[in-house]
């Protein structure tokens, strides 16, 4: 069983870009007889070269971009275990609804009256969101999380602004994503870094020293980046809280809790979700995603414009700006709309029973796959981990070399899309899993044996790691070329 | 529904693996005091067939461009979006996938993406772009953060004649990085005046604008560069085949709305935001860059790269926050240019051009209908003056199975915006004159 599951093998005149296969003359297009007279653009506005598209026939499209497809791998090829990520299988029904042409050909500047349907639909979908994080009402504006995490940030400064409280930093533990300390520069903010505990936790007794009136607010995930729980979360936020500070709930790792606890209820202030992660929709290989906020009521006032209201005595629905105490506008329009139907999709699907077996599930797997690989690769921290755990291939870089990228590479080799590596930054050799909840117990039994293969095989024969993988369309690529020798565009 | 495989015998047998008795073992670490002791309030789950059901009743409950003849413009267009885009953007080896951390595995999405990259160099005439932002708005706040990093140099001024969502997203934005985007005002709906001195950062065109004006964009650019700030360029990527491109206008940042780029209506969204910048700036470009490379056999393949200005490298000093972005959009995109190509990139052009024309003139000729800027340059989209308020009017004319254009608050909201694809007939501009005639007799 070995060889990287995506297509290496091909005749040498399909290689290359779409543009070596154009031809002076060739097309794809066509359009009607034209039934209008022809109007020329004022001279002093024309184009007058041709842009270097390709000229190639749809039948070379067609062969070229199945190709590239071939050429990648995604969910429905594999497992796709990537810590932090949630690459959970993607229903094939929230295609199906997403491409019903009442939603995906209805036009965003269309009147509220004939667009009922999209609205009681994100009007819906708010309330789910707010059920499941427990907060007071959301906005489904923002495109992605890092916008929603710069959405929660503003909201913050707006609050704190309006008290006449003007701060400076923002909280983020160590081990954060990096879309933290970026989102938190966006704001306008300083990042204040919280140090880690020996359990790979926040450090409570350092961010009671550290945190002052200055400080605007925290920024965590829980699960935190290693898979851990907080269990001092209370105390955590009564911290923040009692400094004036909020609390920002980064949903990265939403899935681990769906249905068995809500960030409203441990403290947080503003919660971001990541749709592409707990409500399944396909990320795109790199988006789009989703980020909806949500909020407790006292930050409602705060929240992006416009948001979707129910007349209660007529039912209603209508897009609506009037919130004068707003931080405007996050996206040109609605935001994600097609995203938020196929989560919706996803949400009703399940349904409260389903959305707390899904978090079950992806914890249930998460640790039974640890538990398979724990002697080769042990847990960076002792403690339970949730959805995904983060393993250390530092012993065995001691023992034999061989570096967590070279297991990941040699995985590959062996069949599977191998685990997150190198993130979180604060472990060495990090090595982040995260299987989800659809991935069936033979296959995490699967990827166990290669992830042990690879270990064994690093004692006995390290240098297949270091050379893998082989059986992929491209062997390891030079990156420090790339940089220095930039090419980004064809020529 | 559900999804998870597990069957009973699984979860007893993964369970007695970890050494636990059940689930709930699991989550002992979650202090009891936060622990949610219900279930949540949300419906029990339902089969595919409820769920088809429910939401295709609320689909119905819209009344699309498939039902109503669209003339709606204002930042998101119904242009003709041919079956092979989608049958490729849609395989699910590029949906299902997630960001190439693994190039070795990822060279279809990487490759698709430097393709996109080189056209959208091609059709703007610039000489970098990226693996896409979220939208037209959001891009525009990406290049006046690109735009700031002059020492100095804070203010953004902003032409009244661009779209007035992206201003508003500008004045959130701001909001953290510490700006309020300055209106000029234009002059019978393009041109105007900006006053770029020593502290501007950017001077910010939309061309064609929001009214679909074409704007003298070479002469407001040479007053950005005289003042020493940088000219941002907001425009349409299919007036490409027919305008003078942002690199030519001297722009040194083009973004655009790439909705148009073979990508559905969407109420708004998932879209694509594009940029494109001179090389020089290139370390100051937001997002993912793909570029070319070679392997360790000297083969080429395609990698992420100068990833020294992001946030999972650079953390709180990255170039923005981006991470997710609007990749599959891209690919869509490339697929579409690759199916127009340069031929049907011009025809596209000079259709829409003929069309617009043609329907204003058909429009004009109903008594109390005028153009609202007589004699203005235009590409799609032209804005009109009505004997009524315009709101009033779009809703009669809904009645009659047109979605006529998009209100504008001009002419004390007698103003109505109205944009013309190649997807538009002869037939169909002749009935919304004739409906538009009616309405307003």
């Amino acid at each position: 069983m070995t060889g990287a599951p995506v297509r290496t093998q091909g005749p040498d005149i399909q290689s290359g870009t779409i543009k070596d296969r154009s031809r002076a003359g060739r097309r794809a297009y066509s359009f009607p007889a034209p039934d209008v007279p022809g109007v020329s653009v004022p001279e002093e506005f024309a184009r007058r070269d041709r842009p270097a598209l390709p000229e190639v026939a749809e039948r070379d499209i067609v062969a070229h971009y199945t190709r590239l497809a071939q050429m990648n791998y995604g969910v429905d090829t594999g497992v796709y275990p990537l810590g932090s990520c949630s690459m959970k299988y993607n229903p094939k029904v929230a295609e199906t609804v997403a491409g019903l042409p009442g939603f995906q050909r209805a036009h965003p500047q269309q009147p509220d009256h004939t667009v009922q349907g999209a609205l009681e639909l994100l009007w819906r979908l708010e309330r789910a969101m707010c059920e499941i994080t427990g907060m007071a009402r959301a906005t489904l504006q923002p495109p992605a999380g890092a916008c929603g995490e710069l959405t929660g940030l503003l909201l913050m400064r707006a609050h704190h602004t309006k008290q006449g409280s003007a701060r400076a930093r923002i909280a983020i533990p160590d081990s954060s994503h990096g879309t933290n300390p970026a989102s938190v520069r966006l704001a306008g903010y300083e990042a204040l870094h919280i140090p880690s505990d020996a359990r790979g936790l926040v450090d409570v007794s350092a961010l009671e020293k550290l945190v002052d009136e200055d400080v605007a607010g925290l920024m965590l995930t829980n699960p935190n980046t290693l898979g851990l729980f907080e269990e001092d979360i209370e105390k955590i936020t009564n911290v923040v809280h009692n400094v004036g500070g909020l609390v920002y709930y980064d949903g990265a790792n939403l899935n681990a809790i769906l249905g068995r606890c809500r960030p409203g209820d441990m403290g947080f202030d503003i919660v971001h979700i990541n749709t592409h992660k707990t409500f399944a929709t396909p990320h795109g290989g790199g988006g789009p995603g989703a980020g909806p906020v949500g909020v407790t009521e006292e930050l409602v006032r705060y929240l992006p414009v416009p948001s979707v209201e129910r007349d209660e005595a007529t039912g209603e629905f209508r897009l609506a700006s009037d919130r004068p105490d707003s931080i405007g506008r996050m996206h040109g329009f609605h935001g994600n709309f097609g995203v938020l139907v196929r989560a919706y999709a996803y949400v009703f699907l399940h349904g409260s029973d389903g959305l707390q077996e899904v978090g079950e599930r992806a914890v249930l797997n998460a640790n039974y796959l640890a538990e398979l690989v724990k002697e080769a690769f042990p847990l960076a921290y002792s403690g339970r981990p949730m959805h995904e755990f983060v393993a250390t291939a530092r012993p065995l870089r001691e023992r034999t070399g061989v570096r967590a990228m070279d297991v990941a590479k040699r995985v590959i080799d062996l069949g599977f899309h191998p685990s997150t590596v190198y993130f979180p930054l604060v472990v060495e050799e990090s090595m982040m899993v995260e299987p989800t909840e659809t991935e069936t117990m033979e296959t995490l039994d699967g990827l166990a044996a290669a992830m042990l293969q690879a270990a064994e095989e690093a004692k006995t024969d390290p240098e297949i790691l270091h050379r893998a993988p082989v059986t992929t369309p491209v062997r390891r690529l030079d990156e420090a070329r790339a940089a220095r020798h930039l090419k980004l565009r064809w020529s | 529904m559900r999804f998870a495989p597990h069957t009973d015998d699984d979860v007893r047998e993964m369970l007695a693996r970890i050494g636990l008795d059940g689930l709930d073992e699991l989550f002992e670490q979650i202090p009891p005091s936060v622990r949610l002791d219900r279930p949540l309030d949300l419906p029990e789950g339902v089969s595919e067939m409820e769920i088809l059901a429910d939401m295709r009743g609320l689909a119905a409950a819209n009344r699309s461009a498939d039902d109503l003849v669209c003339f709606a413009g204002a930042g998101a267009y119904d242009h003709y979006v041919p079956s092979v885009v989608w049958a490729l953007a849609g395989r699910s080896e590029f949906y299902t996938s997630y960001t190439p951390y693994q190039p070795e595995l990822s060279q279809g999405v990487l490759q698709a993406l430097f393709e996109y990259q080189s056209m959208i160099c091609e059709l703007t005439g610039l000489e970098v772009s990226n693996a896409s932002l979220y939208d037209g708005a959001t891009a525009l706040a990406e290049a006046v953060n690109l735009a700031r990093s002059a020492p100095g140099r804070d203010r953004v001024l902003v032409s009244e004649a661009v779209d007035p969502r992206y201003v508003e997203t500008l004045w959130t934005y701001g909001r953290g990085a510490g700006y309020e985007p300055e209106v000029f005002p234009v002059r019978d709906g393009r041109g105007g005046d900006p006053q770029v001195e020593g502290d501007v950062a950017a001077v910010i065109v939309q061309h064609p604008n929001r009214y679909g004006i074409l704007e003298p964009a070479r002469e407001l650019f040479g007053t950005a560069h005289a003042g020493g700030a940088r000219a941002i360029q907001v425009f349409d990527p299919l007036s490409l085949g027919v305008l003078v491109p942002p690199g030519a206008l001297r722009a040194d940042v083009a973004v655009a709305e790439g909705q148009v780029l073979g990508n559905h209506l969407n109420f708004g969204g998932p879209y694509l935001g594009v940029i494109a910048t001179r090389l020089d700036d290139v370390r100051r470009m937001p997002g993912r860059i793909v570029g070319e490379t070679v392997d360790v056999d000297g083969k080429i393949g395609y990698v992420l790269t100068l990833q020294a200005r992001e946030q999972h490298i650079r953390r709180e000093k990255a170039t923005s926050n981006i991470c997710t972005n609007q990749t599959l959009m891209a690919i869509a995109a490339t697929v579409y240019l690759s199916w127009l190509g340069p031929g049907g990139l011009a025809e596209l052009g000079r259709r829409c051009v003929a069309k617009a024309a043609y329907t204003a003139e058909r429009l004009t000729e109903i008594p109390g209908v005028e153009p609202l800027f007589p004699g203005a340059p235009s590409f799609k989209e032209f804005a009109l003056r009505l004997p009524r308020p315009a709101d009033e009017v779009r809703d009669e004319l809904i009645e009659r199975g047109f979605l006529a254009g998009v209100p504008l608050p001009d002419a004390n909201g007698h103003a109505l915006l109205v944009a013309v694809t190649e997807r538009r007939t002869k037939a169909e501009i002749d009935a919304l004159a004739g409906a538009m005639r009616e309405a307003l007799a």
